[in-house]
């Protein structure tokens, strides 16, 4: 049996079970075996990936199903990464629910569980889609998803926020679908291996490109087409925040590496400096959105739009030095953003899960209200905390290797001959550093303020730790975290050898299976080292230590001024801890401020009350999308002068047009 | 290779409470004072070592590890510098931009513990320090890349051994800039003046001091002991990258006692200059330490620029 008749014999009936589950009479059914069924489901997704990561593919006959139309469907190398990304969350993600959705209504269950499994085969579609039809069938589906996890809850808030998103992606499902069109010429159903060996005029080429490439970003949420990303991520329920934020955004990466790489074969070096561009951009904008967020799991929305930046760098390098003859830096760009990609979503997924658990004991997701959560529900905290420093890019986890290999691909700007390229360069890897500099600060500050020092209100002070299912499904992904961060030799490979081409794979795995050796070969890592030496030193210390003063420490109170009485309200805040970068990145966020001072009517040297006020405003969000608001709101009043509600009218409109059309056909 | 970072770790660990020691004292001088001899950090950490550990009632077990990881991160550095010796091949360990990240790990969870006791003045520390942290990164990611981009290769033994086979580099544009730039971060990240005022800790201007308010007994001596050893990793770094001569280039034992002899040189060197510059200088208000941090920015950019313009 081939890998991908596997796919469609073994997931399918998992994932229909699940979907049938979802809509049973019984609560139990609809919890345990519509999401049990869809963990089991993508894991095996994640192991049918997992055996087909090679470069030839595995193409089955186009199936004609509906009459518009006829599928097909490919595995290759390609897909399959993407498919063990996809698993691997889909796998989490319904482990954790079988916990999470406990206290969710019958209905909200339902369509809970169809909207999950819908997400996950839409994405398993989209990456063995082979025909552009397929592809934009399951691209659609999708968005409806999407739509339908974020509606769960049903409030206003959420309404809207899916709203927003159903029209960023459809404006991105048009440009895609108008991207497919020019490129097949109309002809949906020709295969991807038919135009990946069609050339184009270097004009319509170069529109393709534009067009697949804005289609791509709305998806992933790229800056400026992120507004969607931070409203409808956070609404959802967590589990499904985390497919959206972990797995659902890396597919406008699948798709821009299908159409970029694959389908038009790479081409000027613009396309790879503007990819590059948007990509710094939304790593270092979408930093500093998340560090001044309140609200935790919009933090994380926001620190979605920074990765998915992260990788769309990635991919902007390896175009560029593609098209500058550079065949060893491009792999390993490609190979750097795809690692990163796969690693986003072990910790993105294991972040929003742990926010999730949050939101579970405390119901809230205001870090305000929160705090000294490590007491109430040690193992969410540390798993979160492996999460953290993971996101962080602190070694030895998996975000350090592969930003080191994205670095050192960047480095390799010292080989480009332009000096226009080789100067830019720079600009990208100090975005790239600003980024994580700016990650640490955020990440302090989320899991500082959430889970340490005093609880700030008495749902926190109340938390629980969470259930059995969703310790183990945040336990999962962090240990991919480790697994990936450790081993990185044998991630590049396994990545460079399905992406690729298998002789690729020794220029990102020269060093075996621990090591990560920099493209040019000159600068190499082994994590596993260095978290051995960090481990020997640290157990040398305590014993050190031990071994002087003994076990014994006293438990005294925090020093506070010779205050005796120390509350929650004496802490820093989340907004205070973000304060400093506010003010030093001010002209981005042009925050605006509010103080109302109460005094007694007698004097103004007695105080009753203070107020004060304090939001951000940032620009970026807005100056686009006002243009455009308003742009459309022109078109629309111009629209209804023709729009006078006497029926003569009406007719007259219906005749002209019918003339119009009769002179157009006879002209013709 | 082992034993290479073996004795790199030893003689950080050995030599980095001296370096603050000679600080203080030149300081002292320079004002006037008697001052502490140079070995007291010796005596505060034997002493403090000693002590009893008081933990707030508040805190958890980030509190504890936090002293022990911070210590292991920048002992860890220290082994990976090419401190005395530069051995040819690349290390297994890692290159400058491992230290780069490990010594963020340090400062993330040092940032961490101060908020755990849920104290305003660890909270305010913690803050500010991740603002410094953050702004300093992108200076240190480029003029790595400016040292990096003429050797050919980010391994801290390669660009060592470079300068020492083309002793005009030293002197080139790039490197020059480069070397401004990191001191300038070598002031920020090692929390000295103008940034940050190591001697005082009850000033609402102060940073690492804030921080590490809540700590006591021989968890203090551990915070001290890393950030002495962290100033300690930032002098070799100035010292050996730009002027690297002296740095034994294999192990024998004279070339090793050369080596420690030269860098010991060196470092005092840069440690009175620092005590100069922090005489002469007052400290800058937070909110106008970010003009310099890009200013050390700018000029790590124009390091670049110039480093692949003159390749």
């Amino acid at each position: 049996m081939t890998p991908l008749s596997a796919l469609f014999v073994v997931v399918v009936p998992l994932y229909a079970l699940a979907a049938a589950a979802s809509v049973w009479p019984a609560r139990r059914a609809q919890i345990g075996i519509g999401n049990g069924a869809a963990a089991a489901g993508s894991a095996a997704a994640l192991v049918v990936g997992a055996g087909a990561l090679r470069p030839a593919s595995d193409a089955l006959a186009a199936v004609a199903l509906l009459p518009a139309g006829s599928f097909a469907f490919r595995l290759d190398g390609l897909s399959a990464v993407f498919l063990v990304l996809i698993g691997l969350v889909g796998t989490a993600s319904g482990v954790y629910a079988i916990g999470y959705s406990g206290d969710y209504r019958r209905s909200q269950l339902a369509t809970m569980g169809i909207a999950q499994v819908l997400f996950l085969s839409s994405m398993i579609l989209t990456v063995v889609a082979a025909n552009a039809f397929t592809f934009l069938f399951a691209w659609e589906l999708m968005s409806i998803a999407a739509y339908l996890m974020v509606v769960t809850d049903g409030s206003a808030e959420t309404v809207s926020a899916a709203n927003w998103y159903m029209a960023i992606a459809h404006a991105g499902f048009a440009a895609v679908a108008a991207a497919f069109l020019l490129m097949s010429a109309g002809e949906l159903t020709v295969g991807f291996d038919v135009l990946s060996k069609v050339s184009h005029p270097t004009a319509l080429k170069n529109l393709i490109f534009l067009l697949a490439l804005g289609g791509f970003a709305a998806k992933a949420g790229i800056i400026p087409l992120h507004i969607w990303l931070p409203l409808a991520h956070p609404v959802a329920p967590s589990h499904g925040s985390a497919l959206m934020s972990a797995a659902v955004i890396k597919m406008g990466a699948y798709g821009l590496v299908r159409v970029s790489f694959d389908l038009l074969g790479g081409g000027p070096s613009w396309w790879g400096g503007l990819v590059l561009a948007l990509g710094a951009a939304s790593a270092v904008v979408g930093l500093l959105l998340a560090l001044v967020q309140q609200d935790l799991k919009r933090l994380l929305a926001y620190s979605s739009v920074e990765n998915i930046g992260i990788v769309f760098m990635g991919l902007g390098a390896s175009l560029l030095f593609r098209s500058e003859g550079l065949d060893a830096l491009a792999t390993a760009a490609l190979v750097a953003a795809i690692y990163h990609a796969l690693n986003h979503a072990a910790f993105k997924g294991l972040l929003f899960m742990g926010a999730g658990s949050i939101v579970h004991a405390t119901g809230t997701r205001n870090m305000e209200l929160l705090g000294g959560l490590i007491h109430r529900m040690p193992w969410t905290a540390a798993l979160f905390l492996i999460g953290a420093c993971a996101i962080s890019a602190l070694p030895p986890l998996n975000g350090f290797a592969s930003e080191w290999l994205l670095f050192h691909t960047l480095f390799g700007a010292g080989l480009v001959a332009r000096p226009v390229i080789g100067v830019t360069l720079p600009v990208a890897i100090a975005a790239l550093a600003l980024s994580g500099g700016l990650a640490a600060a955020c990440f302090v500050k989320a899991f500082g303020i959430s889970f340490l020092a005093l609880p700030r209100s008495g749902e926190a002070a109340e938390a629980h730790e969470s259930p059995l299912s969703m310790r183990a499904a945040m336990t999962l992904l962090a240990l991919c975290c480790v697994a990936l961060g450790l081993m990185p030799g044998a991630v590049t490979s396994l990545l460079a050898r399905a992406l690729v081409e298998p002789g690729a794979a020794s220029v990102v795995s020269a060093g075996g299976a621990v090591e990560l050796v920099s493209p040019s070969g000159v600068g190499r890592v082994a994590p596993l080292a260095i978290g051995a030496l960090l481990v020997a030193t640290i157990v040398l210390a305590a014993l050190v230590v031990r071994a002087i003063v003994g076990g014994r420490i006293r438990i005294g109170d925090t020093w506070g001024c010779g205050r005796l009485v120390h509350t929650s309200r004496m802490e820093y805040t989340a907004a205070a801890f973000a304060e400093p970068l506010r003010r030093v990145f001010r002209e981005l966020y042009r925050p605006t401020e509010d103080l109302v001072v109460e005094t007694h009517p007698e004097s103004p040297y007695f105080i009753q009350g203070i107020e004060y006020r304090s939001d951000v405003n940032p620009w970026i969000e807005r100056v686009f999308y006002r243009r455009l608001s308003r742009a459309v709101e022109r078109a629309g009043r111009s629209m209804r002068r023709l729009q006078m509600g006497s029926l003569h009218v009406y007719l007259l409109y219906l005749l002209s047009a019918l003339i119009g059309l009769l002179i157009a056909s006879a002209w013709l | 290779m082992v034993v290479t970072a073996f004795l790199h770790g030893l003689v950080a660990l050995l030599v980095a409470p001296a370096l603050v020691g000679l600080i203080r004292w030149v300081k002292a001088r320079l004002q006037s004072r008697r001052g502490a001899a140079p070995w007291q950090p010796y005596r505060e950490l034997a002493k403090l070592l000693r002590k009893e550990r008081v933990v707030s009632q508040h805190a958890s077990w980030v509190f504890r590890v936090t002293p022990y990881i911070l210590f292991g991160t920048t002992l860890v550095v220290s082994c990976l510098i090419p401190t005395v010796l530069a051995p040819t091949g690349v290390q297994v360990f890692g290159d400058l931009i491992a230290v780069v990240y490990l010594l963020i790990l340090g400062t993330f969870w040092l940032a961490l513990a101060g908020l755990d006791p849920g104290s305003a003045f660890g909270g305010m520390g913690s803050s500010r320090e991740m603002t410094v942290a953050a702004l300093t990164e992108p200076t240190m990611a480029i003029a790595i890349f400016a040292l990096a981009l003429p050797a050919g290769s980010t391994d801290l033994g390669q660009i060592v051994r470079r300068t020492l086979e083309m002793p005009t580099s030293a002197l080139g544009p790039g490197h020059v800039l480069a070397f401004a730039a990191l001191f300038i971060v070598t002031l920020a990240e090692s929390g000295r003046l103008p940034v940050d005022n190591p001697s005082t800790h009850l000033e609402l201007t102060m940073i690492h001091e804030a921080m590490v308010l809540e700590y006591s007994g021989p968890y203090l001596a551990l915070v001290e002991w890393a950030s002495a050893l962290k100033l300690f990793v930032f002098c070799v770094l100035l010292a050996n990258l730009f002027v690297p001569w002296g740095v034994a280039l294999s192990a024998n034992p004279t070339a090793i006692v050369v080596g420690i002899a030269a860098v010991l040189l060196k470092v005092a060197v840069i440690a009175v200059a620092l005590a100069v510059f922090e005489t002469r200088v007052a400290k800058l208000r937070l909110f106008r330490v970010p003009e310099l941090l890009s200013a050390s920015f700018v000029l790590s950019v124009v390091a670049v620029v110039s480093a692949f313009l003159g390749r």
